[in-house]
């Protein structure tokens, strides 16, 4: 057991806060710290920033960009990156797309994508939600049906996050509608947004925004190179990815920094006392999740996720609503037009999605508990 | 940061598990023992083991590992009361000679040594206000003092002119002595013009009591977390083989998922505690880190604690509420440490004082 880090990964800690707090443009942070929404433009700068300083996917075998990092190290990186207030990595593309092409996808495929895909030249949109097809979603309906050399891909995505900035967006899609089983006969397609017969429409939130739209495919005719990995084998990589979106959740960093923010506030109000247990609970609540965190990364093996990632999923989303919901409450009446009001409402998301907080006890209760 | 153990303390924890499963290898065997004099049966085999020196040459990783398996069978034996705690105390304060009188004794089973330091109608303050010590002689009244009965050396703290001192007692006092709802026994230990000697020089070590105390909060933080690990287990082999409605309670979703968040709040729980071992166990951590540690591992024994000991007994209906059943035994424990170590709100005052002084908390030494 040992607490310190060592002098090498102090050293590397120190690089890190360094090269965030000082490369990343402090006014695509401040904005961040502050809770606000990011352009389009704002995302793809920071992210090319961390890119050309090959930060920007870590995670990814070393021949595609990615570092021979540690998972403590890893966790440094994750951290300081928050604390610092750099938007992350746009996780479509960093932790979802871009490790499923680099694992399973064809050389060429790899060679086509990769690099645009760490780099944000290409906006990635995610496509696997439907209508009826949610936590069930091996029930999804859409359609590509093969002609020649192309996919014709017919059916509706729904919840797509920021699908208007999208350049490409990634499918889970049923290429084989009389397979056995509901899991069988989906594959794993990549579609690009401006293909005759797409159609984005946006869905209001309840914080009065537009983050997620309904795509909606008629006749879309799509190449064949556009498959990753083998026909018929998507669930296998949708679980991979899934697996990897759960981890992401936690969102530690964020959660300390805002709970900084917090207490920052509670103390300029003059409103330290009232508010000192909560603090004190949140802060006992985040140090527990964060020594999991690192409990868990030191003990998954490469790229698949430890079981109790799912412990992490849970207890990380709601701490990130529990301290949204302190930020609003510190406002007092001016909460009633308060940015914060809007994200703790926004918030209410991270218990939905990535697999929702009752998906994951039925994980626990089944996989690690075997209930 | 690491949280891996070497194969040293791997032998350790599976020769401690060994010897206390045989011991108490059932909640039967462990009932008939605290229902007897003195409450208690490992001690001696400890003892033969060597277990009771550890907190006296080992780290505070060792002492955390031996008190989470003791933990898992809630082991009455009282490990972290007399060896971490009052053994503690005498290693820290201390003269040579005290030491060489006391310590090899403790740690061979000869000599149990208690602490007595909290004082009726007071909450968890490390300090002594109602036991004072003058002119040689100690007055006042200590409780609840766990084992003071069966004790054969007391080291009692007492406010004195330079604050509060700590003094060794092996006679002239009265106890006492009643059940604890966990089956270990606490008495209310009364002073009168009691002959005592200074533990050490004799002045105020009121910083060594808090240290001490600390230590101890973490330590018996493993003695909960090994019992929580264990009520969880049971309550998930019962989900899984208990029948009604002609199913096993398993096919009830509404179950499984409160199952699920016993786990997330052991894994939580199992987390915080262990830092804080690490915590004590890091040379450059100074008596306020350790106190931050033990409050935070606190907080998560409370709360942790009382989720898990509550729902244990409420998943398994009636058997759990019986004494012949093991699951409301370690409910019971598991509260127990809570009222040990200090509740979620005097924890909370604690963290609460320094909350000013960093912006956010890091883990990371
Ligand atoms: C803001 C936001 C952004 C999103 N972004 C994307 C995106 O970019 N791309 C994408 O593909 N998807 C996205 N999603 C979709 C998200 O993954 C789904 O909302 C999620 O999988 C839940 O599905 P559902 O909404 O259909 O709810 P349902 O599955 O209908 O669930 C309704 C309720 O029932 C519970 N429930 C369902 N099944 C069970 C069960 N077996 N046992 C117990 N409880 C159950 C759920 O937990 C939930 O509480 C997003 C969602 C939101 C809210």
């Amino acid at each position: 057991m040992r607490l310190q880090l060592s002098p090498e990964d102090q050293a590397f800690r120190e690089e890190m806060r360094e090269f965030f707090t000082t490369q990343v443009p402090e006014r695509i942070r401040s904005k961040v710290i502050a809770r606000e929404e990011l352009s389009k433009e704002e995302w793809v700068e920071s992210q090319q920033v961390l890119n050309a300083a090959g930060l920007a996917v870590p995670g990814w075998p070393v021949e595609w960009g990615g570092k021979d990092w540690t998972q403590l190290q890893r966790h440094i990186w994750h951290e300081e990156m928050q604390l610092a207030g750099v938007p992350q990595p746009l996780a479509f593309n960093a932790s979802m797309v871009g490790p499923v092409i680099a694992n399973f996808g064809s050389q060429e495929i790899k060679e086509r994508f990769l690099a645009k895909t760490a780099n944000l030249d290409i906006w990635w949109a995610q496509g696997f939600s439907e209508p009826d097809a949610g936590s069930d979603l091996a029930s999804l309906r859409t359609t590509a049906i093969r002609e020649g050399d192309e996919y014709v891909v017919n059916g509706q995505k729904t919840w797509t996050t920021l699908g208007q900035y999208g350049d490409w967006i990634f499918m889970l899609v049923r290429t084989d509608p009389k397979a056995e089983k509901k899991q069988q006969g989906i594959s794993f397609l990549l579609i690009d947004m401006t293909t005759p017969g797409v159609t984005v429409r946006p869905i209001q939130l309840i914080d009065g925004g537009f983050e997620v739209n309904e795509v909606f495919f008629e006749n879309v005719r799509v190449p064949v190179e556009n498959l990753v990995g083998e026909e018929n084998k998507g669930w296998t990589y949708a679980k991979f990815l899934l697996g990897n979106e759960r981890v992401g959740i936690a969102q530690v960093g964020a959660s300390k920094r805002n709970l900084a923010t917090a207490k920052e506030r509670a103390k300029e109000r003059g409103l330290l006392e009232r508010y000192a247990g909560r603090i004190v609970g949140l802060e006992n609540e985040l140090l527990a999740l964060e020594t999991t965190a690192l409990r868990v990364a030191a003990h998954s093996d490469a790229g698949k996720p430890h079981p109790a990632s799912s412990v992490l999923k849970i207890k990380g989303s709601q701490l990130t609503q529990a301290v949204s919901e302190l930020l609003m409450d510190i406002e007092g009446p001016a909460a009633l037009t308060s940015r914060d009001a809007r994200v703790f409402l926004n918030n209410r998301k991270v218990s939905i999605y990535g697999g929702s907080n009752e998906v994951q006890r039925t994980i626990i209760a089944g996989t690690i508990l075997g209930l | 940061m690491d949280f891996t153990i070497d194969s040293e303390q791997r032998d350790l924890v599976a020769a401690v598990r060994g010897l206390v499963t045989k011991v108490y290898d059932s909640s039967e065997t462990r009932r008939a023992a605290t229902n007897a004099e003195p409450g208690f049966t490992a001690w001696e085999r400890l003892a033969e083991m060597g277990v009771l020196s550890l907190p006296f040459e080992a780290t505070p990783a060792e002492v955390s590992l031996v008190a989470e398996e003791l933990g898992k069978v809630i082991a009455p034996d009282p490990f972290v009361e007399s060896i971490v705690l009052a053994g503690g105390l005498i290693e820290a304060v201390g003269s040579d000679e005290q030491k060489e009188e006391y310590l090899d004794a403790i740690a061979g089973g000869e000599i149990l040594p208690v602490f007595a330091w909290a004082e009726p109608g007071r909450d968890w303050a490390a300090d002594a206000a109602s036991v004072t010590f003058s002119d040689g002689t100690l007055s006042g009244t200590k409780a609840s003092v766990i084992h003071a009965e069966r004790a054969d050396l007391l080291v009692v703290s007492a406010a004195t002119d330079a604050g509060t001192g700590l003094f060794l007692v092996t006679e002239g006092y009265t106890a006492e002595t009643e059940r604890t709802h966990d089956g270990s026994r606490a008495a209310t230990v009364t002073f009168d013009g009691t002959p005592a000697v200074p533990l050490g020089a004799g002045g105020d070590e009121s910083a060594a009591i808090a240290r001490a105390l600390d230590l101890a909060r973490i330590a018996y933080g493993h003695e909960a977390l090994g019992a929580m690990q264990v009520a969880l287990d049971t309550t998930v082999g019962y989900l899984k083989t208990r029948k009604q409605f002609g199913v096993t309670l398993n096919t009830f979703q509404a179950l499984n998922f409160r199952a699920a968040d016993l786990y997330v709040s052991l894994e939580l729980a199992r987390s915080v505690i262990t830092w804080a071992t690490v915590v004590a166990a890091d040379e450059n951590s100074s008596d306020a880190d350790i106190a931050a540690a033990a409050s935070q591992s606190a907080l998560q024994v409370n709360r942790a604690g009382r989720h898990i000991a509550l729902d244990a007994i409420q998943l398994h209906g009636g058997i759990g509420m019986t004494a012949e059943y093991s699951v409301g035994h370690y409910a019971s424990r598991i509260i127990a440490i809570g009222q040990l170590v200090g509740d979620e709100a005097f924890h909370t005052d604690r963290l609460a004082a320094t909350l000013t002084e960093h912006d956010v908390l890091d883990p990371i030494g």
